[in-house]
Parts: C-alpha cells; structure tokens; sequence
C-alpha cells in the first residue's frame, strides 16, 4: 500500500477537529451522541496512527508521511508536516491515550457536548503540535492546546479549579510569549521559521554568529545574544515539562483538573515539552546548552529528587501522582542534558548518547501511557469513594476490589521502572547512557529511583493492603466498561515491556541521526 | 469602482437626510444597504486593481490650480487594506446598532458621514484632500459621542475634539511648512514623497506631524482621549472609533509624516519607539485594574496600537507592514470586543460593572455572547490563529531588527495583555460561585439576528486572516516598493 501521497498526517488532525467542531453544535442534552461521536472519533484517529506506524519506514531517519505547501510567501512560511520516529512514537501515543481517556470520561454529565468537543480539540492541537516541522504552525497547534486544557480545568474541575486553571494559563503564556520572541529573534537571523533548516543552520557554525550579524544589542556579546535566545525558548518548554522550579503550576492544575482531563495533562501535554527540547534545544543550540550544562544537569537532579521527595510528602493520590509525573519527566530530561556533554566524534561516546536519547523517548511513551493508566485509576476510585482519594482514607481495598488492585499494582509496579514492564526499559536506558556522560548528576538521581520506590510503595500499602477500612467494604470492583480503558493499557506495558524493540525500532535511526548531528 | 466608496457614502447620508422623521427601520436599511455597497466597492476595488509595487492613480482632477492642489485619488495597497477594514467595520456597525431608536435617520447620517470621510483619508493621494477629508471625519465623530453616547458623553466628546483638532493643527502647520519649502507648488504625496527636504527642517516637522497624527492612533502620553472617548461612545461608534478612526492616526503618521520626512524620523526614531512601547506596556496594566468592563477594552486599545506605532518605529519591511497588518487586525478583533461589551451586554445588563456582571452568570445566559467574546480576547491576546498573532508576530521581528530591548518589552506587553482578558474574561462572562438563586434577571431578549451576522463577520476576518495572512500580506508586502517609499528607503534605510 502506497501512502506516499496520502495527507496522511493532515487527516489526522483533521479528524479530531472537524468532530469537535461538530460538536460544538450539539445540544447539551444528546449526550449519548456526543460520547459516541468522541469515541468514533478517537478510534479513526487511532486506526490512521496504527496505519501509520505500519506504513512507517523504521530504518530511515528522514521525515516520512511529508508534506510542503507554500502558506504565506512574503515571511517564508510553509505549512509543513512530516513525522520522524520521534513523531511517530507520540503521535500513537495521543491515538492510544486519547480514546482511554474519553472512556474514563463517560460518566461526565455536565455539558457533555461541549467537554468532548474540547477533549477532541486538545487532540488535534497534539497531533498538530507533533507532527508540524514549521514554527508558525507548529505554535498554532502549541496555543490550540493550551485553550481547550483551560476550560476543561475551569469548568469541570474541583473547588478550586478557576484559580488552577489561571495559573496553569499565565504560567504557560509567560513561557509561549518568550519562545515566541526567541523564535522571532532566529528568523531575523536566518530567515527561516522551518525547523529542519534552522537546525541546518545551527549545524553550519552555530547560530551565534548568526544572531549576532544581525541584531545589535549594545553591550552583549555574540555568546550572551545566543544565550539569551536559548533562554527564551528554553522557558518555553521548560514551563511545559515542567522543570522545577517552572512547575509551580502543576500540582494545583492536575489535582483540580477532573481525573480524565489530568490523564491528558500529564499523558500528553508535559510530552509537547520534552519534544521540543528533542525537536528544537537539542539539535538547535547545542553550545548554548553545554555553555550551561550544569546548572541545567542541576536543574534535573534537583528535579528528580525533590519532586521524589514532594510526592512522598502528599497525602492526595493525584497530588502523589502530579508530582511522581515531575520527577518521571526529569529523568527524560536528564537523558536529554547528558546527551548535551561535549564529548568529541568517538564511536563510544555516540554509543551511549543513543542509549540516553532512546532511553528519552522510549520514557515518554512509558510514562505517557502508565501515567494516564494510573490517574485513570485513580478517577475510578474517586468515582466509587464519593471523592475521598487520600491515602489514609482507604486500607485494604485488596480484599474488596481484588481486580482493580491487582492492575493498579501492575501499572503502580510499571511506573517504578519494575523489569518486565515497559518504565525499565527506558529508564534503564537513560541511566546507561547518562552515567558515563554526566556521572554526578546521573548518581545523585539514583536517589530520586529510591524514594520513587518508596513512594509508591507506600501508596500499594496504604491503600490497597493492611486491614480492611470497613467503609469501603461492600466497593464494587472494577467494571467491565472499566477494564475496557485500562486493560489494553496494561497488556501494552507487558508487551513494551517484554519486546521494546517495538518501540525502539522506529526510534533507533531517527535517535543516530540526532547524535550525528550534535557531531561533538 | 473604489472612489465609489466614499460617493455612495455621502449618498447615503443625504438620502438619510431626506428622509422623514421616525422611521428608524428605513434608516437603519439605507444604512445597512450603503454601507455593504461600500464595502464591495472597497472588496471589488480590492480584486480589481493590481496594485503591486505602484500607486494605482484612480481620478486626478485639477482643483485649485494656483496652488498645485489637485482632486487625486489613488490607491496602494496599505490604502486597499485600510478600505476593507473600513467597509467590514462600517458593516459590523450597523449590524450592531439595530436597536438604535433614538433620531435614528441622524445617527446613520453621521455614521456614514465618518465612514465617508475616513474613505476619503484612504484614498487621497493629494495632502489638501487628505486634510479636508481627515478634518471631515472629526465633526460627526463629536456628534455621534454628544448626543447618543452614554457615560460622561459631554466631556468625552469634547475631549476627542479637542485632541483630534489640536492634532490637526499640528499636522497642517507642518503640511503648509512643508508645501512652502518644497517651492509652493503641489500638494502631491508622491511629488513631496520625493523631494528632499533639508535636514534641519525635517528634524522638526517630523514630530510636528507624526504626533499630530499619532494622537489619533493614541500615542503614549496622547491617548488620554481614547479610553474616555471609547466609553463615552454609543456601541457603533466605539466600534468605528477604535476600529478605523485610530487607524486614520496612524495612517497619516506612515502615509505623510513617515514618507515626507524620512531624516526626521530616523532621528526620532529611539524616542518614539520608546513611547510605542509605554503605550503597550502602559496601556496593558492600566487595563488590568479597569472595573469598568469598556475602560478594559479601550486600555487595551491604546496597548494595541502602541504595536502599529512600534511597527512603523522599526522601519523595516517586515515591521512596517506588521503595522500596517496590525491597523487592520486591530480594526477587527476591537470591533468584535466593543460589540460583544456594548451592544450585547450592556443594552441588556444595563451595567458595565465587571463586580456586577460577575453575579449574573452571563455564560450561561448568553451563550453566544460569551462565545464571541471568548474569540474576541484569545484573539486580542495575540493567540496564534488569529490575525493578531501574525500582525504582532512582524512587528516584533522587526523590533529585533531596530530595538531589541523593545521587542522584549512589548513581549511584557503581551503577557499582561493576556492577564487582563483572562480576568475580564473571567469576571464578566466566567465568573466562579454565581449564587444559583440569582434568576436570570439579564437576559432580556435574546442575542439577535443582526448581532450575530456582525459577530460573525468579524470573528470570521480576524480568523481567515490569521490562517491565511497572506490575502493581505500580498497587498501590503508589494506596495512597500513602490516610489511613495523611495524616500523613505534612501533618507532611513527601509
């Protein structure tokens, strides 16, 4: 099957938001039809990605699935799409995590229409934002995202949720408005706002001297310039990931946002981050980063390890669970700086910089599918506990709901990198590569695994074993419509976590490719 | 088929003028349908001249010859640019000014009347024309504010006309200056464009001009009359007024000031781009602590066209055309925003108080409000997708061109500009904790036909032209080759 020229990519975020836009028109009372429509929808969505995948050349490292149309001539702006293995491996993992989560959504009965309409919005801003190679439209889908991340806080979230939803939005335009200024400042410079010719251009001497040709700061020098601009667009993704300490937002957002909408939030939306930093900071900048490397090394151990530590401090499941999202993306960050370190064109060396950066993206796959399983579940046990989702509030809930134990331990056991489940793998990954290319940092975030397992581990028995909380007695377990959003999830972490090559296969080449192209 | 606009304008208004009293509905008809013949002469002229990097002469009569002074219309394609905003604004006005009941036939025949005018601005090529044309658009403005506006009317349209007149007398003591040094002869914009002024006389009449002008476009500290003017203002003519009137400002600022001075402006450059960017900065924070749910949008205003000012500041393509972009984006998206606070929710809430609005569940009462507005501010908080974005997205290139500490302060701009909507957002139509016994004590009638078709009209310009820029960017890029801007290319380096 020849798919060369199929939009296939267009399609897929077509689809998305044509069907929210048709359920915009709804009235709020079919919800029926809404929920059917937004599953019907994310289903094609996630038969093209599959479809895609099929048809994807895993040996290749260049874009694939590409298309080029001239969009705005006077600035050079073409809309541009394509998928390398990176963008493959997210753009599935928005297919998969999107129809869990409107499945989790089902019992939502405020507004329905419009809750999914905004749920399907936020996929197409996704897949949009994951699979454009040109700034102006890539930011497009960048904001898309945010807007419809609001309203699902701010009209469906917990007591506090208009004051987490304007944090999260103030938090995350502060960072879009800098990176839009740092991305302006590499147009002036290059003339181009195509993320493939501006890393061409970075590989060609840097883009220091090229910013400095063209602006003219009085009293900075060529390095400061270029730094500043890394600064800029580094906020940017930064606030996303986030990086302690730009996640002040975090916390307040996942726990106020309704369990459904978290899933998104942590499943897909901290990855946008960590794929511009593989997508724009790596291959970009790479002196500036080594310019700073450590204070960035530092920024991801003390991510690591307090986020490890705040979540061992929390009470509330989902603020356990925002923070363990923290400290999980550090890791991918880490891998991310290590890869960074300057350490000249040896065989070797490449070696473990591919280890790290597929460690990277293979631990955003996992974290994205594990994480939103785990927030799923916790979405289910909110639902039967009337709302009570703190650690001491349960005990025991092994002997009533024995199912729904045993597969939030599974994914509980998958999120603490457990061998045999798909978190080792990456993680595994990324500590190989890492600690040979940054030792302290990569030995100070050993500690971060540590209290991660104790965490979690704490969580397994406080609410799962010990006497049973004669509240929760008579706890119905897990519904069959319930196993049908996490089940697939779970037997996904076997299979990754048995055969990641899966996963790696179409990664590898893109990942070489990469390292090539730091060529230090 | 363009200086149609500005004829069957004022056709308009003398049939207005005939017609008998009390019949509103005919008026506001007439109106509707002179507006949107004026519109798609502006849209048909728009398509049909091929402007490119000249100036397309549209009709060149002889009027006073003893002093050089011609009857010269002539379009570029900033002028074509600017007369589609203004036929969709004029448009989108009338639309939501359907309930104005009270001596109707005048206040369409002012209306048109400032429409007319401010056609005129656009398309005369002859400085004498322009000035007529630009003074003939401030009496209706005075009337339209005086007898239908609201809150402090007297005060705030006097304060526009003495601003505006004071500006104009700027503007015609540096144009007579002007017309004298250059050996009496013409008034031709393309002739003066041309003609070197020495060096000494542009350093004056440079800022003499601009400012003159720029009031208009509410230069910082010169804005003062465009917050009370825009609240003062019926629904209507706070959508003309900051939709096209300010753009009349910043027009003349690039058209005259820019374009017959460029030594002047290159020596004044640093200091008004540094109030270019007070004005975004300023007015970004002052709109954040407004209470007053049309002081928000009139602050914003001033923020706004601090980003035209600072695009014309940087003198490069880029940056001038993100002005230019910006004038008409800006046109829109105030429009819209104006519409949704005073003809939405003001005629039914009968308050502007956002602490008031906030107890009245308005999200939930008007729906299609809310919507509106929702687009409206994402829109004016430059999110990308809108026409906003891309207008904003060239002036700040071209900041990094001439200034970049500028460029980082307007991006400051931006950030509070998103606060503020989100709190006006937030207070007027999203409000938290709404005491469910409060009945629907707003809801009135229901958001009607006209207003929807108005909404609809812009939030669809402002997103067609954000997604594809390139319908006016193609317009707009080309005719800054053209000879009007070979002045300014040599004398400061376009």
């Amino acid at each position: 099957m020849n798919l060369a020229e199929f939009p296939m990519l267009t399609i897929l975020t077509l689809v998305p938001l044509l069907s929210g836009i048709v359920l915009i028109g709804f009235d709020s009372e079919q919800k029926k039809l809404a929920r059917g429509l937004a599953f019907t929808a994310s289903v094609i969505a996630l038969a093209l990605g599959v479809l895609t995948w099929l048809n994807f050349d895993p040996s290749s490292p260049d874009i694939q699935f590409e298309q080029r149309h001239s969009w705005i001539p006077t600035l050079g702006i073409e809309y541009f799409v394509g998928i390398d293995g990176l963008g493959l491996l997210l753009v599935l993992l928005t297919a998969i995590v999107m129809p869990m989560a409107i499945l989790a959504s089902w019992k939502i009965e405020e507004r329905v229409p419009l809750y999914f309409s905004l749920v399907l919005f936020l996929e197409a801003g996704l897949i949009g934002t994951f699979t454009a190679l040109n700034f102006f439209h890539w930011f497009i889908f960048w904001e898309l995202s945010l807007i419809p991340a609001f309203f699902l806080i701010k009209f469906w979230g917990g007591a506090d949720r208009s004051f987490a939803a304007t944090q999260f939005f103030v938090y995350t335009m502060v960072g879009s408005v800098t990176m839009l200024l740092g991305f302006l400042a590499l147009y002036y410079a290059t003339g181009t706002f195509d993320f493939l010719e501006l890393a061409e251009a970075a590989g060609d001497g840097g883009l220091a001297t090229k910013l400095a040709a063209k602006i003219s700061w009085p009293g900075l020098s060529a390095e400061g310039l270029s730094l500043l601009v890394f600064a800029a667009i580094f906020l940017g993704f930064a606030v996303k990931v986030p990086l302690i300490p730009f996640h002040i937002w975090l916390p307040t957002a996942y726990v106020e946002a309704p369990t459904p909408t978290t899933m998104l939030l942590t499943g897909l939306m901290s990855k946008m981050g960590v794929y511009g930093f593989l997508r724009v900071l790596l291959p970009l900048f790479p002196e500036e980063m080594r310019a700073v490397l450590n204070p960035l090394l530092w920024l991801a151990v003390i991510t690591i390890i307090f986020s490890a530590c705040a979540a061992f401090a929390q009470k509330d499941l989902k603020r356990i669970l925002a923070y363990s999202s923290i400290n999980h993306l550090g890791y991918c960050l880490l891998g991310v700086f290590a890869a960074a370190t300057l350490t000249g064109i040896d065989g070797n060396w490449a070696t473990e910089k591919a280890a790290a950066l597929n460690g990277v993206v293979l631990q955003m796959f996992n974290h994205g599918l594990t994480a939103s399983a785990l927030f799923a579940f916790v979405g289910f046990l909110e639902q039967r506990s009337g709302g009570a989702r703190s650690l001491d509030d349960f005990g025991g809930l092994r002997k009533a709901a024995p199912v729904f134990c045993g597969l939030m331990g599974i994914v509980l056991f998958a999120s603490l990198g457990l061998p045999g489940l798909n978190g080792f793998v990456g993680e595994f990954l990324i500590f190989k590569g890492a600690f040979s290319l940054a030792t302290w940092a990569t030995g100070l975030s050993t500690l971060g695994l540590l209290v991660t397992a104790i965490f979690l581990l704490t969580l397994l028995q406080k609410v799962f074993n010990g006497p049973l909380n004669q509240k929760w007695s008579a706890i119905p377990d897990l519904s069959w419509g319930e196993r049908v959003v996490v089940v697939p999830a779970v037997g996904l972490m076997f299979v990754l976590g048995i055969y990641p090559q899966l996963a790696i296969g179409p990664i590898n080449a893109t990942v070489q490719r990469m390292v090539e192209q730091l060529k230090f | 088929m363009l200086p149609w606009a500005i004829y069957i304008s004022f056709a308009g208004v003398a049939v207005l003028m005939l017609l008998p009293n009390g019949n509103a509905r005919a008026a506001r008809i007439i109106a509707l349908l002179t507006a949107v013949l004026g519109l798609v002469c502006g849209l048909g002229g728009a398509l049909q001249i091929k402007t490119g990097a000249t100036v397309a002469s549209l009709c060149k009569l002889a009027w006073i010859p003893a002093l050089g002074i011609e009857y010269h219309l002539a379009a570029d394609g900033i002028s074509l640019t600017l007369v589609t905003l203004t036929g969709i604004a004029a448009v989108a006005g009338i639309l939501f000014s359907w309930n104005v009941e009270h001596r109707a036939k005048e206040f369409f025949a002012f209306y048109l009347a400032l429409i007319g005018g401010v056609y005129g601005v656009f398309l005369s090529f002859d400085l004498f024309l322009l000035f007529v044309f630009y003074e003939l658009a401030i009496i209706p403005k005075y009337f339209l504010i005086a007898i239908w506006g609201s809150t402090n009317r007297e005060y705030g349209a006097m304060k526009l006309a003495l601003y505006s007149f004071i500006g104009s007398a700027m503007v015609l003591i540096g144009l007579v200056a002007a017309f004298v040094v250059a050996g009496g002869k013409t008034m031709n914009l393309l002739e003066l464009a041309n003609y070197s002024f020495p060096a000494a006389f542009q350093y004056w009449a440079f800022p003499l001009v601009f400012v003159g002008f720029a009031i208009l476009a509410g230069l910082w500290p010169f804005h003062t009359w465009a917050p009370t003017g825009h609240v003062a203002a019926p629904t209507a003519a706070s959508m003309l007024l900051a939709g096209v009137v300010m753009k009349l400002g910043a027009y003349g600022a690039l058209r005259v000031a820019m374009t017959l001075f460029p030594l002047g402006l290159k020596a004044w450059q640093l200091p008004f781009g540094l109030l270019a960017v007070i004005g975004i900065v300023y007015g970004a924070m002052v709109a954040l602590v407004q209470n007053d749910f049309k002081f928000v949008i009139g602050y914003s205003s001033v923020s706004h066209m601090g980003f035209v000012l600072l695009g014309l500041m940087t003198i490069n393509e880029i940056g001038l055309s993100g002005a230019v972009l910006q004038m008409f984006s800006h046109g829109i998206i105030a429009g819209l925003l104006f519409g949704v606070v005073g003809r939405m929710v003001y005629d039914r809430t009968h308050t502007r108080e956002l602490a008031a609005l906030q107890t009245m569940n308005l999200s939930k009462t008007m729906p299609y409000a809310a919507a509106t507005f929702l687009i409206g501010g994402v829109a004016s908080m430059g999110l990308p997708g809108f026409s906003g974005f891309v207008a904003e997205l060239q002036v700040l290139i071209g900041a990094w061109h001439a200034f970049p500490i500028f460029g980082i302060l307007a991006g400051l701009g931006i950030v509070v500009g998103v606060a503020y909507m989100l709190r006006t957002l937030q207070k007027s139509f999203f409000a938290d904790h709404v005491p469910r016994t409060n009945p629907t004590n707003s809801a009135g009638e229901q958001i009607t036909v006209p207003e929807r078709l108005g909404a609809a009209l812009l939030m669809g310009t402002t997103l067609v032209i954000g997604l594809y820029p390139r319908l006016l960017l193609d317009l707009i890029v080309p005719s800054l080759q053209s000879p009007l801007f070979d002045g300014l290319r040599k004398g400061a380096g376009l």
